[in-house]
């Protein structure tokens, strides 16, 4: 690009650092994975913040964070993971908005609790778009910075932060409670809850299930009891929505997330209500989670508290 | 006569729309038809409609879809009886350099179906092939159905690299690799066409439904196409 655009350099990347907006929704019957944040409450958190649409694009930062400087001055923040933030050496704070100087540099220290934080700057993250969004998506290497993680020596171009929907605002409280090794996730049964045994949804709740070790943005590999199928191994390769449980032939289920490719071929028995998609995107290996069915209601009500907290949070928006 | 399907949430934001369980071309076109009214219908909230081989994913917001709609627009299409077979799009016709370094597979599946490598070649090119769905990566159509002579189950063990581009049987599904990645099937060719490349105009080259007809070309040129 010939115009000069201020822009963020990478000093230090993390252990997995990657552009993500709302998602690259509309194009699954093409094979294309929606990818987008693994919290997005977080996320929605990050931007309201320091004024950014909803689906501005900002860093998902894993495990590990980032060293970064900035080359304009900027408003930023971070929410989700509780992370220990210096500011040039100085203590900063999560969940509020604060003003970083051209030059400055930001770093990620310790992280306590959580296993995912979002880095939201004012104007956003202006990577061109691909098929309409920036999410990195790393299997297919599309979006983001050339479909990858960040690496060290790179630089971000950053959007126009005139351009911002909003105001920043005051120090907020997390919506999501961050898990402190072990979270209660809420499923609805379906789409193939008939295709196990009649106590499998029982077997499901009935004790915790550990994230495996191999477990990334695609999806997590749970570890507990096995559930039994109660008839074929195999279905005719359907669409694997987010949050969904399938259960490979091992009885070992798989919970989708993020990154998950667009169709698959083995049964599933449950799904993942979506107000709970925030604290399992919080989740690291080794962490456990309780799985608890619940009813449709139970959803949706859990929905609107979500919904509401954001909204006050976000404050009117034009 | 109506179809037989069922309509089955998945979670809170998902519905399936699923048609009888088999891998057949008139119940695929069902599902894509089903999809493709579905999408038309444009009901606000919904964020994504997924046909697959026979069911509909259809993504929505729960918080700013109205449910019953949804749901009526779903059991009206679901329900519509199929309507005469609309006439067939000409086949998206796609060279393919068959054998060599570029189908390092072409004689294991001739000697599979006890034939010369010729003869796999002109089998596998004579089939108008019915583009079932597109998953696993971005442009990857599943395609079928291939000849039984020549329908080599996939590999035991995936190879770690499959170069996109590459041509591939597994059972009776082919298709093109449209990215490098792990992969199992058969590879018996390669095509210089890209089924997906986000800088053109269309980036897909192919969608469900769509007729897909190989034809062969030689490496000289499978070198120019590049």
């Amino acid at each position: 690009m010939e115009v000069a655009q201020p822009g963020v350099s990478v000093i230090k990347p993390g252990m997995l650092t990657t552009i993500q907006d709302t998602g690259r929704w509309g194009f699954q019957a093409r094979g294309v994975p929606v990818a987008g944040p693994m919290d997005p409450v977080s996320h929605r958190v990050a931007n309201a913040l320091v004024g950014n649409a909803r689906d501005a694009a900002l860093l998902e930062v894993t495990l590990l964070g980032p060293e970064l400087e900035f080359e304009d001055e900027r408003l930023v923040a971070v929410a989700g993971a509780d992370f220990d933030l210096s500011l040039d050496g100085r203590p900063a704070a999560l969940h509020a908005p604060f003003t970083v100087a051209a030059g400055s540099r930001l770093r990620f220290g310790a992280r306590r609790l959580g296993a995912r934080a979002y880095l939201a700057v004012s104007g956003g993250i202006a990577v061109t778009p691909t098929l309409g969004s920036r999410s990195t998506h790393l299997i297919s290497a599309m979006g983001g910075l050339g479909g990858r993680a960040l690496l060290a020596g790179d630089r971000l171009p950053l959007g126009d932060p005139s351009l911002r929907h909003g105001v920043a605002l005051a120090p907020q409280e997390a919506i999501t409670a961050l898990p402190e090794g072990r979270a209660t996730i809420r499923v609805l049964a379906g789409p193939q809850t008939d295709r196990f045994t009649a106590d499998a949804l029982e077997m499901l709740q009935s004790a915790p299930y550990t994230v495996g070790r191999d477990s990334d943005r695609m999806g997590f590999r749970l570890e507990g009891l096995p559930l039994t199928y109660a008839r074929g191994a195999e279905i005719i390769s359907d669409a694997t929505p987010l949050g969904v449980l399938q259960v490979p032939s091992s009885g070992q289920p798989i919970l989708l997330m993020a990154d998950r490719q667009t169709t698959g071929g083995y049964p599933k028995i449950a799904t993942v209500i979506a107000a709970d998609i925030a604290i399992a995107g919080q989740l690291a290996p080794s962490d456990a989670i309780v799985f608890r069915v619940c009813t449709a209601a139970d959803a949706l009500k859990a929905l609107i508290v979500q919904e509401r907290a954001l909204m006050a949070l976000e404050g009117p928006r034009p | 006569m109506s179809t037989p399907y069922r309509i089955v949430p998945a979670g809170d934001s998902a519905l399936i729309v699923e048609f009888e369980e088999r891998i057949d071309p008139g119940v695929n076109a069902r599902t894509i038809a089903c999809a493709d009214a579905i999408q038309a219908a444009a009901i606000g909230g919904v964020r994504d409609v997924v046909p697959t081989y026979r069911s509909v994913a259809v993504y929505f917001d729960p918080l700013h879809t109205d449910g019953e709609a949804l749901t009526a627009c779903l059991e009206r299409e679901a329900a519509r009886p199929p309507s005469a077979a609309s006439a067939a799009r000409p086949a998206v016709r796609i060279p393919v350099c068959y054998g060599g370094d570029l189908g390092p597979d072409l004689a294991a599946v001739a000697a599979f179906a006890g034939v010369s490598e010729s003869e796999v070649v002109r089998l596998h090119a004579a089939e108008h092939y019915r583009v079932f769905m597109l998953g696993f990566v971005p442009g990857f159509a599943y395609l079928g159905i291939v000849d039984r002579r020549i329908a080599m189950p996939r590999h035991a063990t995936p190879r770690v690299r499959v170069p996109s581009g590459s041509v591939g049987i597994a059972g009776v599904q082919t298709g093109i690799y449209s990215a490098e990645t792990p992969g199992g099937w058969q590879l018996i060719g390669r095509t210089p066409v890209k089924p997906f490349d986000p800088g053109r105009e269309p980036p897909f080259l192919l969608k469900a439904g769509d007729a897909v007809q190989f034809y062969s070309i030689d490496r000289a040129e499978y070198d120019r196409w590049r």
